[in-house]
């Protein structure tokens, strides 16, 4: 299985029927296609839609429709469209259920930056930072290392921050993570994977259960 | 019909150095036409307040490739790859507000209130660059940001009338009916063609044209 498909068929366990969510680009944008049977949920796009319903198909694109990847998009029924004051009043005013974005780094404490590289090309913050202040539940779904190898999960974050203590959750290749007072704790390993490689490939200090039992990906 | 104007004497009104708001998410919602005109017309040192940067051919990235910007207040610019070299060779200033942050100040800027507190940015480039100010009130640590207001606002809209209320289509309201109320100058740039006053339904209007100060016609 591609490793960012394990990602986001764990995560989409955490939907329950009816949330409203908005999904970050990358894996995120993966999960509705996992949803368990009779759970569907509502997607919320920062630029004023609730509801939409993937891309619109060639030749059926409405101009004045666009989603948050300016793709040409659709919506459910009984869907709404709204301005971009109540757009973020909702994201902001804890009316979303989960946030789940991609991390370039997180820590221990829950902090999370994912919007610039140092060094790299500026592109601004957008609606993550008042994605992760304000929803419910902040779920970050990214591989465990970055592509040169190096642990994402971090004893503290070095790249500018996005949010200060906003994580809840960290759903990765290996691991499922949750964040707490007390530091991170390992709750599930992926499938073949043992509790020594999450340990290894992890440096950010890990809290260890008795039992870390396997993520159940069906 | 008073408030109708060819999109040519609508930016006779903008004078040099003006600010401008621009509604638009990706630039849908920008009047390409109305920016177009202000392309031929040259207006010069112009601080434009927009979500996005548009990109090379778009929306108001077409301004700041022809070096007409000084200014740019915005919450993303990653479809404009030179405006980071600006930046760098200080020919343009920028200022990155998050999302929810921008539309909240312009908000302020237009109900006529004092600034916003917001805990979105706290520990952030947002504090670190003085854009918001950390302030402690209620037990609680929050950001303060000034309001956002301007000379001009430029938006598009789908249907109006000659009093000049306004409905959008879908994605094209964003910051539209926000960025109306924050401005001396409000012109809308209309897709299909204006209507006689009685003929929106009131329930439906999403800008009241009491905000709108100009019309302008869309060629289709």
């Amino acid at each position: 299985m591609d490793i960012r498909d394990i990602i986001a068929k764990r995560i989409a366990q955490e939907f329950k029927d009816g949330m409203l969510v908005n999904l970050g680009v990358g894996i995120p944008t993966r999960i509705p296609g996992f949803l368990p049977k009779g759970i569907s949920v509502w997607l919320e796009s920062e630029n004023g839609i609730i509801g939409f319903n993937g891309l619109a198909k060639k030749g059926e694109e409405y101009p004045f429709f666009i989603d948050a990847s300016n793709s040409f998009t659709t919506i459910l029924p009984g869907g709404s469209i709204i301005d971009s004051g109540l757009s973020f009043g909702l994201i902001r005013g804890g009316h979303l259920d989960y946030t789940v974005l991609g991390a370039l780094q997180v820590d221990e404490e829950g902090n999370l930056a994912n919007w610039i590289v140092p060094g790299g090309r500026l592109a601004g913050m957008g609606g993550a930072m008042d994605l992760v202040t304000g929803a419910k539940k902040v779920i970050v779904a990214t591989e465990h290392c970055s592509k040169d190898g190096k642990s994402k999960i971090l004893k503290k974050c070095t790249f500018p921050l996005t949010g200060l203590k906003v994580v809840d959750i960290i759903v990765t290749d290996l691991a499922y993570i949750e964040v707490t007072d007390k530091g991170l704790i390992l709750k599930e390993v992926a499938p073949g994977v043992s509790v020594q490689d999450v340990i290894a490939k992890t440096e950010a200090s890990l809290i260890i259960p008795p039992n870390v039992p396997e993520m159940k990906l069906n | 019909m008073g408030k109708l104007k060819s999109v040519q004497e609508a930016v006779q009104m903008i004078p040099d150095g003006a600010s401008i708001l621009i509604n638009g998410f990706y630039q849908q919602g920008a009047p390409e036409d109305i920016i177009d005109e202000i392309l031929v017309q040259k207006k010069k040192n112009l601080t434009l307040m927009n979500n996005d940067a548009g990109t090379a051919t778009k929306g108001l990235g077409k301004l700041i490739y022809a070096g007409l910007v000084k200014k740019l207040i915005c919450s993303w610019c990653g479809l404009n790859p030179l405006l980071p070299e600006l930046v760098e060779q200080g020919k343009i200033e920028l200022e990155l507000n998050p999302q929810g942050t921008f539309v909240e100040r312009i908000r302020a800027g237009g109900y006529g209130l004092g600034g916003i507190l917001t805990p979105t940015g706290l520990g952030t480039i947002i504090e670190e660059k003085g854009w918001g100010t950390r302030v402690h009130l209620g037990g609680k640590d929050l950001l303060y940001h000034t309001p956002l207001r301007a000379d001009i606002c430029l938006l598009e809209a789908y249907d109006a009338d000659w009093v000049g209320n306004l409905i959008f289509r879908r994605t094209q309201r964003c910051f539209g009916p926000i960025m109306a109320t924050a401005a001396d100058l409000v012109i809308a740039s209309v897709v299909t063609p204006i209507q006689q006053i009685g003929a929106l339904d009131p329930d439906h209007i999403m800008v009241p044209g009491q905000l709108v100060d100009v019309l302008v016609q869309q060629r289709r």
